[in-house]
């Protein structure tokens, strides 16, 4: 097994995406996904960035991959797709219509965010130019032992959520701008604000969700660390490290470690507790009972 | 005139809907193969046969939906409810899922396939895909969409295209959501079930009932209130100091005054949404969205607030039909 960093979902400024790119290219990450996931209006603010994070990513060894939005529905976003095809490197599909865009016969990774549920979806990919899949987080381990089977059947690596807060859902709604009562058209770009999306609690206090533009994530970090030994056995090809602002070099080098075997998995889910925004951590997709479960000892406050 | 497709979660509901002058009715097998696999609800295959020989004697189609997205290991379930829509005699079936459309397309070649709004298809990009590649014919639209979107999309592409105009609202891009799963384990996409009654406790504290979800406390409303049934998007939150509907108020989808603009934006057929709703319900819905359609087609006015009392909530909106929504 080895580790894919995702794209980042956050809208962060351009001189802190040049040094996070710089920072990751040092870790014993194999590839790094990149590009703006979550809303077009943001890609003008750090287009440039996009060829030097490339640069130094392929001259540290990394393999990269040039990632879709993931909800499609304006012109221009289309055209964004477009010029993501005149790069020579792989796409990695979010929304199944950039597939229209991919020449047969030229190949693409599968994101997180593409409904890859079953076998029967699995080869259709595939067959199409599928070289590299992310599961969706919630897939129990179940299915991702059956997926990640089939995948290696065809030779096709599969991959899973490893690190992270989860993307639960997009919408064409923006809820930072409704929670700034803005319309989305004149959002001002409040999203820069929260690097790690802005928290959402019940009314009781529980740590619940996390916004980001359109998208809404889990508040809890998704972490596989207790996981690994059963995400091998599985067949699991790479673990997938999403982004997050903060120590994210110290996170990827805490997850090569422990897939080196030079720690265990409570030791890596200790180390990385502390590191995550709000010191949640859950991996209960993967056993359940629910996305939001931890099967470790639960530190801190009850969710 | 513009089709008009009803919910039947039940056999009674269906015979309700198509007495009451639905157009076709769009309904499920009892197991995890469709989108509102509630318990109580559906039908059996030979239940499907009787349903589909009930409507066809009256002029309307019926549509299966088996438009959850097939378990790994487990495909044949989903293989043979497509097997039991066409031996009884469906109009179409309604999918979400590229491998079961891929086998659709090579087993059923002559069961006509409509793309479920699960499938999520906002572009003209992404339903081209989905007809060439697995011959569907019409493709029941994400309500993410603006009603210019949509007529800029069917200016670009060959199907017909299905609207949703009344009952539930995602606020997410449907089949793209793992909301439910996160707080119950439990998801459309997988289980057919969004926020599930198994998982929700009301609790009184202190004057209010608290209704949660998964643990997850999702309102509290003032006792004597009514309480809305705790769907996770339309739950009362805070953030940062704030309080409120982050996501969604408790609104449902009522865009009748709509019709004819989603008629000039070339839709083909109008979508009631609520297969878990009462046959009486059902039946008063249809027959007043009938009225609408032959009110459209006659270049007639739409009647107003027809259905402010079925609601939920009591408050409608036209969701993302307008752009300001978003």
């Amino acid at each position: 097994m080895d580790l894919t960093v995702g794209p980042n979902f956050f809208f962060w400024e351009a001189e802190t995406i040049r040094s996070f790119y710089r920072d990751l290219a040092a870790t014993p990450v194999a590839r790094v996904a990149l590009g703006e996931l979550v809303c077009s209006k943001r890609l003008p603010f750090w287009r440039d960035e996009i060829p030097a994070a490339i640069e130094v990513l392929q001259a540290a060894g990394k393999e990269v991959a040039l990632t879709t939005l993931a909800l499609l529905t304006l012109r221009r976003e289309r055209k964004i797709t477009a010029d993501l095809m005149d790069l020579d490197l792989p796409v990695e599909v979010n929304d199944l219509s950039a597939l229209v865009q991919i020449p047969e016969g030229r190949h693409f990774w599968v994101g997180p965010l593409v409904n890859v549920y079953n076998e029967g979806t699995l080869r259709w990919l595939i067959r199409r130019g599928a070289r590299r899949i992310c599961l969706p987080p919630e897939l129990t381990l179940d299915s991702v032992a059956v997926l990640a089977g089939a995948g290696r059947d065809e030779g096709v690596p599969v991959e899973v959520w490893g690190h992270g807060r989860l993307p639960l859902a997009i919408s064409a709604r923006c809820y930072h701008a409704r929670l700034h009562d803005r319309a989305k058209d004149s959002c001002q770009f409040v999203c820069g604000k929260d690097p790690d999306g802005r928290d959402v609690d019940t009314m009781d206090g529980q740590q619940f969700l996390t916004v980001n533009g359109v998208q809404t994530l889990s508040q809890s970090t998704a972490s596989m660390a207790l996981k690994i030994d059963d995400l091998h056995s599985a067949g699991v090809a790479a673990l997938r490290l999403s982004p997050q602002s903060r120590n994210f070099d110290d996170i990827c080098i805490a997850y090569a470690s422990r897939l080196a075997r030079e720690t265990s998995g409570a030791a890596l889910a200790a180390r990385l507790r502390p590191l995550v925004p709000g010191g949640n951590l859950s991996d209960g997709f993967l056993s359940g009972p629910a996305g939001a479960a931890w099967s470790g000892e639960r530190m801190g406050k009850p969710n | 005139m513009m089709e008009l497709v009803c919910p039947a979660g039940t056999p009674a509901a269906l015979r309700a809907a198509v007495e009451a002058g639905a157009h076709a009715v769009y309904c499920g097998f009892a197991d995890e193969t469709n989108a509102r696999n509630f318990p109580g609800l559906n039908f059996t295959p030979e239940d499907m046969a009787e349903a589909v020989a009930f409507a066809h004697a009256r002029g309307a189609k019926v549509l299966v939906a088996i438009n959850t997205f097939p378990r790994a290991g487990a495909e044949p379930l989903w293989h043979r409810a497509l097997a039991n829509a066409e031996a009884a005699g469906a109009d179409a079936v309604i999918l979400a899922d590229i491998g079961l459309l891929a086998h659709a397309a090579e087993r059923h070649p002559l069961l006509r396939r409509h793309l479920s709004v699960q499938a999520a298809a906002a572009n003209p990009d992404a339903i081209n895909l989905y007809a060439n590649a697995f011959g569907v014919r019409r493709v029941v639209l994400p309500r993410v969409l603006t009603v210019q979107e949509i007529a800029a999309i069917n200016r670009e592409i060959d199907v017909e295209t299905e609207v949703f105009v009344f009952g539930g609202l995602c606020v997410m891009a449907e089949g793209r959501c793992s909301l439910s799963s996160y707080a119950t384990g439990k998801s459309p996409n997988m289980n057919g079930v969004c926020s599930p009654a198994s998982h929700v406790a009301y609790s009184e504290e202190g004057g209010e009932l608290a209704a949660r979800l998964g643990g997850f406390t999702i309102h509290r409303t003032p006792e004597g209130e009514p309480a809305p049934y705790p769907t996770l998007c339309k739950g009362c939150f805070s953030s940062d100091g704030q309080t409120g509907h982050i996501f969604e108020d408790p609104v449902s989808l009522d865009a009748t005054q709509l019709i004819p603009e989603l008629a000039r934006a070339g839709a083909s057929a109008l979508k009631i949404e609520g297969r878990q709703r009462s046959r009486a319900y059902v039946a008063q819905v249809v027959r007043t969205f009938r009225a609408a359609v032959e009110a459209q087609a006659a270049g007639q006015p739409m009647p107003e607030n027809m259905l402010a009392r079925l609601t939920e909530g009591q408050k409608a909106t036209i969701g993302a039909y307008a752009k300001t929504w978003r």
